[in-house]
């Protein structure tokens, strides 16, 4: 008998050295002595092409409809953190009083500081505490809307968490993403970062007053920022002295 | 650090399309990575079996397609990849393009039992 697997044929031949997977002839082999190791599993290939992010854009899709039947326009602020984006929207809170509605969802990883600053120049604030996640998401916009608007809101402002990549990946349901970019930031930023400003339909350059402490050049910075988005619209503005101000307030009453 | 949350949200999308397939089990996980969707590679590979665990995609096997970014020329019409940071078309260098691949970051197959 075979000492390997125990055929028949090992009573006629005399017994050899192989390997597992060898030549059969005319012999078959039975399992009684030991266990091939079978896979039991029946799998199956699914071909799909579906957005890891199908959930979110669901939600964005939801509240860009509710946004748009309501008639509010709505701007998602991104920048670095420190770009100025609160000063920038206390500022334009203030030169839009009396013009137009609005409303403003702002995003921090923790505390509502930045809340207490806008609630000064707006009503309708509502502060998101993101805590581990770097980013708002489209389904905690969608919660705050009722809350925070009615039914004279025309403007909506997202100020997003300071972060120039993961906001980008995730659609809040805005007619516009504006990337703010501080002259402190140094001019290649957009290089560096370029899906945000590939995406966004205008950029803000912020804190323009500073240029003349600052190593920084206009010109590179825009061929920065016109390499990464050719034809991009910039705004250029100091929130602080108010410099560049009223072309981006005529900008937003435009918008509306 | 948001591929940890894009990680998650991924098993979430999975969770819901087994069950409408009757699956109990992933086997592999076959992902389309866009160059400029945003997403990288190396931290998406960390957080995954760290979301993974307890779930059906659990010890599954990660497999990252990554899709270079195309662009397409309105001026001449080519279609050619782009060369990051640059923003133009390879061809004739206008910078009249726009993106027809390396946007996107997809599910794009499972192996389910």
């Amino acid at each position: 008998m075979c000492l390997d697997c125990g055929c028949q044929e090992g009573n006629k031949k005399k017994y050899f050295e192989h390997q597992h997977d060898h030549p059969h002839g005319s012999h078959t082999h039975t399992h009684d002595k030991h266990t091939h190791e079978h896979s039991n599993k029946q799998t199956r290939i699914l071909n799909i092409e579906h957005s890891v992010l199908a959930k979110n854009d669901t939600f964005a899709q939801k509240n860009r409809q509710w946004l748009r039947s309501k008639g509010i326009v709505t701007v998602n602020l991104i920048s670095s953190p420190g770009s100025g984006k609160t000063t920038l929207l206390e500022k334009t809170l203030e030169k839009l009083n009396g013009k137009l509605e609005c409303s403003v969802i702002v995003g921090d990883q923790s505390t509502d500081n930045d809340a207490k600053r806008l609630l000064d120049k707006c009503q309708n604030v509502f502060q998101i505490e993101t805590h581990s996640s770097c980013h708002i998401n489209a389904e905690q916009v969608g919660n705050a809307l009722d809350a925070i608007t009615n039914d004279k809101t025309q403007l909506l402002f997202i100020e997003n968490v300071g972060n120039l990549i993961c906001p980008a990946a995730f659609d809040l349901g805005e007619d516009f993403k504006i990337a703010i970019l501080s002259t402190t930031e140094g001019e290649d930023k957009p290089v560096k970062y370029p899906v945000i400003f590939s995406d966004a339909q205008i950029v803000i350059l912020t804190k323009t007053d500073l240029i003349p402490h600052l190593d920084w050049s206009f010109k590179k910075c825009q061929q920065s920022i016109q390499q990464i988005n050719p034809g991009i619209f910039t705004f250029e503005l100091s929130a602080k002295t108010g410099e560049g101000m009223d072309a981006w307030i005529n900008y937003l009453e435009k918008l509306v | 650090m948001h591929e940890l949350s894009l990680a998650d949200s991924m098993v979430h999308e999975i969770e819901e399309i087994i069950k409408k397939e009757n699956a109990r089990k992933v086997f592999s996980v076959t992902v389309e990575m866009g160059k400029f969707s945003g997403v990288e590679r190396e931290p998406f590979e960390f957080a995954f079996p760290i979301v993974t665990e307890g779930t059906p995609l659990e010890d599954s096997n990660l497999e990252i397609e990554e899709v270079q970014g195309v662009v397409r020329c309105s001026d001449c019409r080519s279609d050619t990849i782009l060369d990051i940071p640059f923003i133009k078309c390879g061809k004739c260098n206008s910078r009249n393009v726009s993106f027809v691949k390396g946007r996107d970051f997809l599910i794009k197959s499972l192996e389910i039992e």
